[in-house]
């Protein structure tokens, strides 16, 4: 019988990346994330790793692109401040389809912000931080064992599609210690690159096979807009080849859509969350259950791509639904434009840096249920 | 190997305009690498963004056209997964040491094994002409129109006070001189700097009346001196002058063989 260890989220996340093949991580010291590069730090090297502390965030996410391109598996971890500096790399990622982790252990923002306090207030930045039309996905936890587990799950997305993940945490799930049993080696699936099977018209831009520097590929990576080969491209050559960037992600959804489904089948009225709050939700889906109310659960993992037809179809006999996010309202607006109007739907926030309660949930639920919403 | 073995020759021509000293600069680098006979793939060229970026587009190996500004921490992470590449740099003025300054320095300090060839035609020449960090005093840009109110800075002195541990300047008129200080850069084991001053006559040529590349290329070569010479001369005769040569050249362990010392040592359970 394995026995419970104490664990902090920041570690169970560097110890989920190690776990999942992560040989380089490139940071710079900021709350509440910095003890995951803390944690690299030491035990990288005894695993062949490098972990490099940088001079900024721009720079990490770059020695990240780097050495992905240098074939090794590649995270780096900051919060809001950080996150908003390497806005202009993650395109760069996401168009040169690089494999990469970027953690973000949100704080209150925005700016300085509230750097010891809990927010999730960097939804929309992680989905559309950098400029332009781009693929991504945004993976997010609620449980320091599912820390380590999204980790893993991250490298593997990112590995399998070719695209930067971004595992939103936050700073209550980033400092929170949990007794935990961490997965085993062999326990948890492990993704790596598929790397091509010959180099003779190998074409590095032309689906998610990929060539590192030094294999003999004649790689050329640009952030321009290019052709399959990696060379600048403009007009129709350009447009189709950031729309099959885009739809490797989109077309695949639902697919990547994780995700826990409560109490839903003969729901009046769902809550959807997402990382913290979603333990709040479970102790007032407890709370409102007792009483009698007939209230369901989405418990979103994957934020981005939004799952709609998720979405639509967990609340399609709702007559209420309920997102509670630590900020002024961001994914709510996702769940408005898939309800269309169906049923009302509300955000309950707060951006105070202190938790949504399971009672503040429960009581507004009771509200506007018995109120005949 | 000849030095065209090296480039994609199908690219050319290049995109820099008639008279524009980069293409000397990236023919320099093409005869070092050629000369010292480096196996292409394993070999790469990081450009930044600006001018100079385009180069990387015309090496026949691995190659990268990062951000602007980060071409060198972007090799600092590929050189760290790949100790045994030979990562080569082209670098503009102003990405090097205007957005890049702070990567520009630290890369200094780390004294990562990389070669960072800067192309420094003293102006932003791709978005047109504007003023750089490296325009002289009272020059003309788009955006100093008035004359440049700033003093630029030294880059060659600027890499060496943040612990380059090779650095070596010479102009596009020194076309032997290229070739010789980027080979001895690349054999260097350490961060080295090999500051090409060349010419701009589209932008700084034609807004400082220096229309003539050629004129401009005697320009650069009147206004350097040699370093054995420049000791002989008073700071009178140093007033308007630009001290050319290898400058700097120092041993100190390099990171990524620290590092990997480092890593050898945990693994033994050091």
């Amino acid at each position: 019988m394995r026995e419970q260890e104490l664990v902090q989220g920041n570690e169970a996340c560097a110890r989920g990346a190690i776990y999942a093949g992560c040989r380089f991580f490139a940071g710079y010291p900021i709350t509440p994330s910095s003890e995951i590069m803390e944690y690299l730090a030491r035990e990288l090297p005894k695993v062949g790793g490098v972990c490099l502390q940088m001079e900024d965030e721009i720079a990490s996410i770059s020695a990240v692109i780097g050495a992905s391109w240098g074939g090794a598996k590649a995270m780096t971890a900051t919060s809001g401040p950080g996150f908003s500096l390497m806005q202009e790399s993650i395109g760069y990622a996401a168009i040169t389809e690089t494999p990469c982790v970027i953690v973000d252990a949100q704080r209150g923002g925005p700016s300085t912000g509230q750097p010891t306090k809990v927010s999730q207030g960097d939804v929309m930045q992680a989905r559309w931080g950098t400029h332009g039309d781009h693929p991504i996905i945004v993976l997010t936890a609620s449980w320091v064992r599912e820390v380590f587990e999204m980790t893993v799950h991250a490298f593997n997305l990112a590995e399998k599609y070719r695209v930067p993940v971004i595992l939103l945490l936050d700073e209550v799930l980033a400092h929170l210690r949990e007794n935990v049993i961490l997965p085993e080696p062999g326990e948890l699936e492990v993704i790596s690159r598929r790397h091509p099977d010959r180099l003779e018209d190998f074409r590095p831009f032309a689906d998610e096979t990929f060539c590192a520097f030094g294999e003999g590929g004649r790689v050329m990576v640009t952030g321009m807009s290019h052709d399959e080969l990696g060379f600048p491209a403009q007009g129709k050559k350009a447009a189709e080849q950031l729309q099959r960037i885009l739809m490797k992600i989109e077309s695949r959804t639902e697919e990547l859509a994780l995700y826990g489904a409560h109490f839903l089948d003969d729901a009046d009225a769902v809550i959807i969350s997402y990382g913290i709050t979603s333990r709040a939700v479970e102790e007032a889906v407890r709370l409102l259950r007792a009483d009698g109310l007939a209230v369901g659960w989405l418990d979103l993992k994957t934020l981005w791509p939004f799952p709609d037809k998720l979405v639509r179809s967990c609340t399609e006999h709702a007559h209420y639904v309920l997102v509670p996010e630590l900020n002024w309202g961001q994914l709510v607006r996702e769940v408005e434009r898939v309800v269309g109007g169906r049923a009302p739907v509300e955000h309950l926030g707060r951006l105070d840096g202190y938790l949504i309660t399971p009672e503040e949930i429960a009581r507004r639920v009771q509200d506007r249920v018995q109120c005949g919403a | 190997m000849e030095f065209q073995e090296y480039l994609r020759v199908e690219r050319l021509p290049h995109v820099w305009c008639p008279g524009c000293g980069h293409g000397m600069i990236t023919h320099a680098l093409a005869c070092a690498l050629a000369e010292l006979e480096l196996d292409p793939r394993q070999t790469a060229v990081i450009g930044g963004i600006g001018c100079s970026g385009r180069a990387a587009f015309l090496f026949d190996m691995d190659a990268m056209h990062t951000t602007h500004g980060c071409a060198v921490v972007f090799a600092t992470g590929l050189k760290l997964v790949r100790p045994t590449l030979t990562v080569v740099l082209t670098l503009g003025d102003g990405d090097a040491i205007g957005i890049g300054g702070n990567h520009f320095i630290h890369a200094c300090r780390r004294n990562v094994d990389l070669t960072a060839i800067i192309y420094n035609n003293s102006i932003y020449g791709q978005t047109g002409g504007q003023v750089a960090p490296t325009t002289p005093v009272h020059r003309k840009s788009t955006t100093s129109p008035y004359g440049n109110l700033e003093h630029p800075f030294d880059i060659a002195r600027l890499a060496i006070a943040a612990g380059a541990t090779y650095v070596a300047r010479t102009t596009s008129f020194d076309f032997p001189d290229m070739i010789k200080y980027i080979k001895r850069g690349i054999a260097h084991k350490g961060f080295s700097v090999i500051e090409v001053l060349t010419h701009c006559p589209t932008y700084y040529g034609r807004l400082n009346d220096l229309r003539d590349p050629y004129e401009m290329l005697h320009t650069m070569k009147e206004q350097t001196v040699p370093i054995e010479e420049w000791a002989q001369l008073t700071e009178e005769e140093r007033e308007g002058k630009i001290v050319i040569g290898e400058l700097h050249r120092q041993e100190r362990p390099e990171f990524v063989e620290s590092y990997y010392e480092l890593i050898a040592q945990m693994r033994d359970g050091h």
